[in-house]
């Protein structure tokens, strides 16, 4: 039941966050602080995770393929493959709701506790549009950090190729070229938007609506990540069913 | 002014507030008193429109809260100013911008302009040189008085304060205080403030309400409130024994 009543509440919020809109001068300031706090501040660990990752599917697929009839290039292709689908999207996705996520229920979490929300309110400010609002537009720019993800996934997957020795320069760029869909980038991004959704609303919704005090925050940052995670995996396969099934 | 009429807030099966009337008037100090679960914390939150209420009205300047539309209510917060308990300041703007955040959303001032009255607020509340400190460079006092710069810089025509000096020390207490009542009387506002603070209640207390068990058990002025025979009230407000020697000193000059 607290299940159905916690999702009902989240769409009250979704609801309310259209409600009564905040001054566009100074929701156009909040957006950019947001898109600096939760998007270009993320570049950084995107960039990291995602060469070393799409080097170690380099690696594996290629320790992987011993039947001299399997192509070399395929060890491009596969990475490619694994890279734009699966680990750019959803898996970036999933770090992001420890990073970007528990921000956001730590951040509006302490607003909370500290009564700066109620602040907002008793000025009659709609605190949802104020706070929820403009992470959800910041996040709107999440696909150009999952897009410079994609671009490192694959260099480092070359990186690892050409260092390691596992198969040669051409052969991986022939493989990161060959059979390409342009719809699997469709795919990708889609559910990026997507992901950008949640991660943008879940966390504010746990951090909005917490109760306590400091302990509840962490608490409340802890579960906003579980949920995130577990709506995004379910989502990434309906999502995939849907466009690619 | 501010009038309560039988007003009623449950919880649950808990009922908090069990029909309440009292009236607040403009250019004086009201204190609301009470111990710990009283209801007076629920009380100033149904007064701000944080809570709704079952039953009963609260009526600003004659208009009931819960008759107007949700724009009036929004335009009707706009003459509200509050000081929180822990005083609620925005921990990522400086105290200038806490202070001009109410200008910034309700009115159209230019940059200058909101600097300006910033600047004037600030002075009014012995804070000249805080402008560009971050709440979390200053003292429990500092905040306090950044609070109630911000709660008056849009000239409110009702304050409300929810203990506002609790966690300071006696003398900023006094300081909070005072500065709360000449601001009252300065700008001829309505101010409602939460306390268990018995020195606030000697020192501003021109109205004060008491409340237990979620119902309004006594009112009267700091005057009164040595004279009064109310069991419940001398229980709370002499329970220390320096109380008891002030009032009973009080009572025999009297005599």
């Amino acid at each position: 039941m607290k299940y159905f009543h916690n999702i009902g509440k989240y769409f009250l919020m979704l609801t309310e966050m259209f409600r009564k809109p905040t001054k566009w001068s100074v929701m156009r300031g909040l957006i950019l602080k947001d898109i600096d706090d939760l998007v270009i501040g993320s570049l950084g660990i995107v960039a990291f995770i995602s060469f070393f990752v799409g080097g170690v599917i380099t690696i594996q697929t290629a320790l992987n393929i011993d039947n001299p009839l399997i192509p070399k290039y395929l060890v491009g292709f596969a990475t490619r493959q694994s890279v734009l689908l699966e680990f750019a999207p959803t898996f970036t996705s999933i770090i992001m709701a420890g990073k970007v996520g528990s921000f956001i229920t730590s951040s509006i979490g302490t607003m909370r506790v500290t009564e700066q929300i109620d602040a907002l309110e008793v000025m009659g400010i709609n605190s949802i549009n104020y706070l929820v609002f403009p992470k959800m537009i910041a996040l709107l720019f999440y696909p150009f950090a999952i897009a410079i993800g994609m671009f490192l996934g694959i260099i480092g997957g070359m990186a690892a190729c050409v260092f390691g020795g596992y198969t040669t320069l051409n052969d991986y760029i022939m493989g990161i070229q060959i059979d390409f869909d342009g719809f699997h980038m469709t795919y990708a991004f889609i559910k990026t938007f997507v992901f950008a959704f949640i991660l943008a609303t879940i966390p504010s919704y746990y951090g909005y609506y917490m109760k306590g005090g400091a302990l509840e925050v962490g608490k409340a940052s802890t579960t906003s990540f579980v949920w995130t995670s577990v709506v995004i995996i379910l989502l990434n396969y309906i999502l995939t069913d849907m466009m690619l099934g | 002014m501010i009038e309560v009429n039988n007003l009623h807030k449950s919880f649950g099966e808990s009922h908090v507030l069990k029909g309440i009337d009292a009236t607040f008037e403009k250019g004086s100090t009201s204190l609301v008193i009470g111990q710990s679960g009283s209801g007076k914390t629920v009380f100033l939150k149904c007064l701000l429109g944080l809570f709704p209420y079952e039953q009963g009205s609260i009526a600003y300047d004659g208009k009931i809260f819960s008759n107007l539309s949700e724009d009036q209510k929004r335009d009707l917060r706009g003459d509200i100013g509050m000081v929180f308990q822990g005083s609620a300041l925005f921990d990522s703007m400086t105290i200038q911008e806490n202070v001009m955040f109410p200008l910034r959303m309700f009115t159209k001032m230019s940059e200058s302009e909101m600097e300006a009255r910033a600047d004037v607020v600030l002075k009014r509340v012995n804070l000249p040189d805080a402008h560009f400190k971050m709440p979390s460079e200053a003292s429990g006092g500092m905040q306090k008085r950044v609070a109630i710069a911000r709660a008056i810089v849009n000239n409110p025509k009702y304050l409300f304060c929810d203990e506002p000096n609790s966690g300071l020390d006696p003398k900023t207490a006094m300081v909070i205080d005072n500065l709360i009542q000449e601001i009252t009387h300065e700008y001829q506002i309505v101010t409602v403030i939460n306390s268990h603070d018995m020195n606030s209640v000697m020192e501003i207390g021109e109205k004060i309400v008491f409340l237990q068990y979620g119902l309004k058990e006594w009112e009267g002025s700091k005057r009164n409130i040595f004279k009064t025979d109310n069991n419940a009230v001398t229980d709370f407000v002499y329970s220390s024994e320096l109380f008891k020697k002030v009032r009973k000193m009080y009572l025999d000059k009297d005599q």
